[in-house]
């Protein structure tokens, strides 16, 4: 069975997303990947050379930049013609193509799988990851995507694989790309991060935020996430959520400050190998997933922390 | 222009889920359901459009058991016009719920469907997506912002960088992220006026869409559980533990 796995990738570097995504697809089979946009020659060679990967399919045309599903699920559809699974890292963009390749497949989509038990088998969260299904799916073609702390990456390096063109459609006449607001940060991205600072509603404000919580996570080279209320607040920007519908985390060290708890929250981090948190309230249900736990007023323990570190 | 808004009814996002001892699935009985709340976001979203005086009706739409009636009338009270419920009492996949939204999207010609980016029942995210696919329509996921503009749409979207903005050519598919706006209360009065609002039962068959699913949930298990760990009693005692892990100097 051969697998087109999804490359998530900024026309330079190839995201993380994509190589655990790959892992998941080799444990199905063969390993094609799908690198699309304009100029994409450099970084449909470097997807070649992931390891277990043995094609790159190059789709190089500007109908593909932005990554608008109107343009590229018909792209994908058409190539599946010659795979059995079509694969997606579980980013913003693989959740935004992959359900559209799946209806036009006749496909039901397996949303963020967290293990491969077999050929049509796999887990997936639900219930904001209080409920785990083991799901088989009847389709003759996979439709996937793939949560990222579920698997391990791929090696960047140590495949041979070749790279060919494929092309599409080109332009639907749908949908155009106006503009975005990228968050720009000299820190570590949330979901490969090693370390998390991340800050909830306690902080009170947009600066006690950036005050206290960010030079603990400078000091620590950690990246900065935040619970959904602190977002709500407008505190920190979206792309700062951690949590159900916001990003999944699963770092070596997650510190939570002044983050009660809320299911919601749990659901994007518990997976973090150690829990640290800091919160004023000792009945935080934050607690009862925490490995290391700090009753107090964040204002002066982080600080102090801060300044000990 | 109509708008179409697709509810469903599901587990109250403030219940904690339990997972049933035979591993079949997750214990509703006696549970709190409610709208899910992408959902009321996107029933919220329309209401605003049809204040402003862009949406001429609203309709909601629920494809479940007939318990979804109460979904549709808690939208109706919100401020839908009418409502459609296309009865099942067997669970109905996100791929046959965008096969029988394309069905009423041909019916009814919405110039917008709004739809929840998620239901946190099945946490799929697939649905509003695959009508886009069905219906031939571009399509504006995980939206917090909606501006309609002559015969397009401006849809700004929660990104994992950041925010994008696309433009769609209308008839297009919205689906809410949660920043999109905050849902109403339906007022006493309107709660009232909702049970004589028009509320259409269909199933599946009226519209010839097999349902059947494509996935088969073998079993149904807990997490593997987090235990609660110990307590530091200062800053000092928690840097040396931060250090015994490698991660402070």
């Amino acid at each position: 069975m051969t697998s087109l796995v999804w490359v998530e990738h900024d026309t330079g570097a190839i995201k993380d997303a994509t190589l655990s995504a790959v892992t998941a697809a080799a444990a199905l089979g063969e390993v094609h990947v799908l690198v699309a946009g304009s100029g994409v020659g450099d970084v449909a060679a470097a997807a070649a050379q992931i390891a277990g990967v043995t094609k790159a399919l190059s789709a190089d045309d500007a109908a593909f930049d932005h990554v608008l599903p109107e343009n590229v699920a018909p792209l994908i559809a058409g190539l599946m013609a010659n795979y059995d699974a079509f694969v997606a890292p579980a980013t913003a963009n693989g959740k935004n193509i992959a359900p559209r390749v799946a209806a036009l497949l006749d496909v039901m989509q397996i949303s963020e799988i967290l293990s491969v038990e077999s050929a049509d088998t796999f887990t997936r969260p639900t219930y904001a990851g209080n409920a785990i299904a083991t799901v088989q799916s009847s389709d003759a073609k996979k439709v996937i995507t793939v949560r990222g702390t579920a698997f391990e990456k791929a090696a960047r390096e140590g495949g041979s694989g070749t790279v060919e063109a494929a092309s599409g459609a080109g332009d639907a006449g749908l949908s155009s790309f106006v503009g975005a607001e990228i968050s720009k940060s000299e820190r570590p991205e949330l979901t490969s991060a090693k370390i998390i600072v991340s800050g909830g509603r306690a902080l009170q404000n947009s600066e006690n935020f950036h005050s206290v919580i960010e030079p603990l996570a400078d000091k620590l080279g950690a990246a900065v996430g935040a619970s959904r209320a602190a977002v709500d607040a407008g505190y920190v920007p979206n792309d700062y959520q951690v949590g159900q519908t916001g990003k999944i985390v699963a770092p070596e060290v997650y510190i939570a400050i002044g983050i009660s708890g809320a299911i919601q929250h749990l659901a994007g981090m518990k997976d973090s190998k150690t829990i640290i948190a800091i919160n004023k309230d000792e009945d935080a249900p934050i607690f009862q997933v925490a490995d290391i736990g700090l009753v107090g007023d964040l204002f002066k323990i982080v600080p102090e922390l801060t300044g000990k570190l | 222009m109509k708008i179409l808004v697709p509810v469903k009814r599901v587990i109250d996002y403030n219940v904690k889920p339990r997972v049933k001892m035979d591993g079949t699935g997750v214990d509703l009985t006696n549970v709190k359901m409610s709208m899910n709340p992408f959902d009321e976001i996107a029933v919220e979203e329309a209401i605003r459009l049809k204040e402003k005086g862009i949406a001429t009706e609203i309709v909601a739409v629920s494809i479940g058991e007939q318990k979804a009636q109460e979904t549709l009338r808690t939208a109706l009270a919100m401020g839908a016009d009418r409502a459609i419920l296309v009865v099942s009492e067997t669970e109905v996949e996100p791929l046959g719920v965008a096969k029988i939204l394309q069905k009423i999207v041909e019916e009814e010609a919405p110039g917008l469907v709004i739809l929840g980016k998620q239901a946190i029942d099945d946490d799929s995210n697939q649905t509003g997506q695959m009508l886009a696919a069905l219906t031939g329509r571009p399509q504006g996921t995980f939206a917090s912002a909606v501006v309609v503009e002559g015969d397009s749409v401006k849809v700004t979207r929660e990104v994992d960088g950041g925010l994008e903005t696309v433009s769609l050519k209308t008839p297009a598919i919205v689906t809410t992220d949660l920043r999109l706006n905050e849902p109403r209360y339906a007022s006493l009065p309107n709660i009232m006026k909702a049970k004589s609002k028009p509320l259409a039962q269909k199933t599946p068959a009226d519209y010839g869409v097999d349902v059947t699913p494509r996935l088969k949930t073998v079993k149904v298990s807990e997490p593997p559980k987090r235990s609660a760990g110990i307590k530091v009693a200062d800053v000092d005692e928690l840097v040396a533990k931060l250090k015994a892990m490698g991660v402070a100097a």
